[in-house]
């Protein structure tokens, strides 16, 4: 293995490699940055270019692509509200109330850290323990999915202020719903497509995000009128330190810690990937948070933007795992991949990195120098990047409603797509006026649409019977967490504050019971 | 959008130019323009078909211009209900589809069919193929059967699409071939080929029923075995892997891919696009496309082409009525 190892280093830093690392976090950067234009429109850009290099020189451009637009996909996020990929979408949670708040610079400059630190995490993890962590991949069946969903329900609750709970909970409900659009793998009946055979294949999450998102928030700022504007143009443009102070430092250093591990072992999974890595990591940190602290998720905390920041490059790198050791695609993304490495005759699986240990160890090697590489492109690039805010709005809006639409668009090609995301922008419109929260929606989507098909799919498994829930050891862990996480936190409110009157509190417990 | 504009231009200069050089010259003419209308998104199957028959099509000099369109939406219905209204501006256009198309339209996922349409050939397949675990109690398919026959709850095939679509299909036919009942199999269905395997090796299913070049990528990794494979004759890249016919089940299934015309072609412009696609095969451009994408050669043009289909109708049509998923 050190063998390989070493083969590994001399490929990845042979001048052409190290030039595509820099190529390519450079091009996924960028297009990443664009919103809407995520991982996959880059990957899949890049495979022409591909043909005509060598295996290793070819997937590590890839590679590159893909953890770039990751790292790229924050800075429109937080700048603009406007997700530049599904697994920044939380990024924006947190990340675009900091840049409201004049801390533009300081939320980009966190992102890049965060993001440096779990592309770091899961390259070293990677390096020391890729082919054992092919059997944690397959440790999860449906059962075990169906429960990690549960747990990261739990997170609604995170996404709530007071007053908001009932709210984000109809909210959830809304998204979850929105979920059950197209045909149902389970049973292969398509359900709530009313007959339009554009519905089939149901709402896309990216489709969602931008609506609610990058679109509302687009026009809610014309409907805002124009008296405004100037004043705001000012604040905005103001980018504000880049600079964490030590205290900071300190309260964010456990979370990017945490959420980089827990990051990395979630894209592990083939059925997870970085968009769920994302939410989990977001809710865990919620629920870790201390009572006061959780108030300030969703209204610009520190924790709330470095946890989902870490934890989705930690994932993108941690499906390299199941890419490279089994041949298993986790996400689209990966699956371009597995083509691109397939046309060169290169099958991965157990074996690779015996047999062909030059592309194996220098893929994951040259991630090492990639994530290097997006730090020092991407901190000196804050301060430009950022004068963004200070275009003209009459410029930016159209530019963010262009690249939105474009990008949604440029994955699906259907151009129903985007008359449906004027419905949704409609409707998020009226919602958010009536001070709906957005984040719950999206999470009833991506979770409870997941939670659903697993549990369905557990279910044909086990002929009917729930026993799983308490018979697989695995599952009944995960969904004791989730009780855990749950009830504890309430009850010691009670207890704490026995002569008060029932807070709100106890209003989350018994809804989601 | 902007595709439809140069592809008017292009036909308009390629009728002009055709008029022109009508007679004039004798030696075999390239096609001047073809405009592959591709049902799907980027990065699928659909468009890796498209875009490398297209790429060797225009390194051999076949064809002069060569242009591309996704249109995804309703499963491949949006790009055929486009293709019939704009059939008279289309005359350049070919659509890729494969076996789905029969599927969805006898399920009606959109009203029209392969009739609708003007086939033009079949070029590539791919067979079924049912897949085990390397530890996998299961030696050959014939133990399959055997549990299958005594307690056909036992056996859980998973597959990467939905309920009722070809994996399931595939497999439904493979044990009504064996003699048991179509409807007792149960089908755990994913939602993507590599999240079927990753089931299958987590062992929660017991069989993964997927296609024959997918299955052999899995068993050169070194995980699993290929039991049998639905193709008519063992195939040369898996000569150890025994078809269903063989083993005595009398069940053959191809998942083809080819290229449909608009409506109302005429036969000329239709055998011009057969001989092009004909003489791809010869070219080593091809070649090329062929073994970087492990593609298996299957050239049913025309009216060879319109009775597979027909046959393929009736028995995937007969399978999904005993199935229950037609009435």
């Amino acid at each position: 293995m050190l063998d390989g190892i070493f083969t590994g280093l001399s490929t990845a830093v042979m001048p052409f490699n190290l030039l595509m690392v820099v190529v390519g976090c450079f091009a996924g950067t960028f297009i990443g940055m664009l919103p809407g234009l995520g991982p996959i429109s880059a990957v899949a850009l890049m495979i022409p270019i591909t043909y005509g290099l060598d295996p290793s020189s070819g997937i590590i451009l890839m590679a590159g692509v893909y953890y770039g637009a990751v790292f790229g996909g924050s800075t429109s996020s937080i700048l603009i509200n406007a997700p530049g990929c599904a697994s920044t979408v939380v990024t924006a949670f947190d990340g675009y109330p900091l840049a409201q708040q004049n801390q533009a610079g300081k939320a980009l400059a966190l992102a890049a850290y965060s993001s440096f630190t779990g592309g770091t995490v899961g390259a070293l993890a990677l390096l020391f323990a890729a082919p054992a962590l092919a059997k944690v991949s397959l440790s999860f069946q449906s059962t075990d999915y169906f429960a990690l969903m549960i747990l990261g329900l739990t997170a609604v609750a995170a996404f709530s202020g007071k007053g908001q709970v009932l709210k984000a909970l109809l909210m959830t409900v809304f998204g979850l719903m929105i979920a059950t659009v197209g045909t149902d793998t389970t049973s292969g009946a398509t359900r709530f497509t009313f007959g339009s055979i554009d519905l089939i294949d149901g709402v896309s999450f990216l489709l969602l995000a931008m609506a609610t998102f990058a679109l509302t928030e687009v026009v809610m700022t014309v409907l805002k009128g124009e008296h405004r504007e100037e004043e705001e143009q000012v604040d905005m443009s103001k980018l504000g330190s880049m600079k964490l102070s030590r205290e900071e430092i300190k309260e964010v250093a456990p979370t990017i810690g945490r959420s980089s591990v827990f990051g990395f072992l979630v894209g592990v999974l083939p059925g997870a990937g970085a968009t769920i890595a994302s939410f989990l990591a977001y809710g865990l940190e919620r629920n870790l948070a201390s009572a006061k602290e959780k108030l300030k998720f969703g209204k610009g905390s520190l924790r709330g933007l470095a946890a989902p920041e870490s934890a989705n490059n930690a994932a993108s790198t941690g499906s390299f795992v199941p890419l490279l050791t089994l041949g298993i695609p986790g996400s689209g993304t990966t699956a371009i991949m597995l083509g691109a490495l397939i046309a060169y005759g290169i099958q991965p699986g157990p074996r690779l990195f015996l047999d062909h240990p030059d592309v194996f160890w220098s893929v994951i090697i040259s991630m090492y120098f990639g994530n290097l590489v997006l730090l020092i492109l991407n901190l000196p690039l804050i301060p430009y990047i950022s004068k963004l805010l200070v275009i003209p709005r009459p410029i930016l809006i159209p530019m963010i409603l262009f690249f939105s639409i474009t990008g949604v668009y440029l994955v699906s090609f259907n151009t129903f797509d985007i008359q449906m995301m004027v419905v949704i922008t409609v409707i998020a419109i009226f919602l958010k006026l009536l001070e709906f929260p957005m984040a719950p929606m999206l999470l009833g989507y991506i979770l409870g649409g997941l939670m659903e098909t697993n549990l369905s799919r557990a279910l044909v498994i086990s002929d009917g019977s729930l026993a799983f829930l308490w018979e697989r050891p695995l599952t009944l862990a995960i969904i004791s967490i989730a009780v855990i996480v749950l009830v504890v936190p309430p009850l010691l409110d009670l207890v704490r504050n026995r002569n008060r009157t029932r807070g709100p509190e106890v209003a989350v417990n018994e809804g989601e019971g | 959008m902007f595709c439809k504009t140069v592809n008017k231009k292009t036909l308009i200069a390629a009728m002009l130019t055709g008029c022109l050089t009508a007679g004039a010259s004798l030696h075999v003419a390239a096609v001047e323009s073809i405009h592959f209308l591709i049902p799907g998104g980027a990065g699928g199957g659909w468009d890796g078909t498209a875009r490398g028959t297209g790429e060797a099509l225009s390194k051999a000099g076949l064809v002069d211009s060569i242009s591309y369109e996704n249109m995804s939406g309703g499963g491949g219905g949006k790009a055929i209900a486009h293709l019939i209204e704009t059939a008279d501006q289309n005359h350049d256009t070919l659509m890729v589809n494969s076996t789905p198309i029969v599927i969805r339209s006898l399920s009606k996922v959109f009203p029209q069919s392969f009739r609708d349409l003007t086939p033009v050939a079949a070029t590539i397949g791919d067979f079924g193929a049912f897949v085990v675990k390397n530890d996998s109690k299961y030696k050959s398919f014939k133990d399959v059967v055997a549990e299958f026959s005594e307690n056909p709850r036992a056996i859980k095939i998973g597959g990467g699409s939905a309920r009722g679509s070809m994996d399931h299909l595939v497999a439904a036919m493979a044990f009504k071939a064996a003699g048991g009942d179509a409807r007792q199999v149960r089908y755990v269905a994913y939602d993507a080929g590599g999240k079927a395997m990753a089931g299958l090796l987590s062992g929660e299913t017991s069989i993964l029923s997927t296609g024959f070049s997918e299955a052999l990528a899995l068993a050169e990794s070194g995980e699993v075995r290929i039991l049998v494979m639905t193709g008519d004759e063992r195939n040369a890249a898996a000569p150890d892997v025994p078809t269903l016919k063989e083993l005595g089940y009398d069940a053959t299934f191809v998942n083809w891919r080819g290229f449909f015309a608009a409506p109302g072609i005429s036969d000329t412009e239709k055998a011009e696009f057969v001989d092009t696609l004909k003489k791809m095969y010869q070219t080593p451009e091809w070649e090329t496309v062929r073994a970087r994408n492990g593609w298996v050669e299957i050239f049913k043009p025309d009216d060879q082409f319109i009775a597979f289909l027909e046959q393929q109708e009736k028995e995937v049509g007969d399978l999904m009525r005993e199935l229950g998923f037609l009435k």
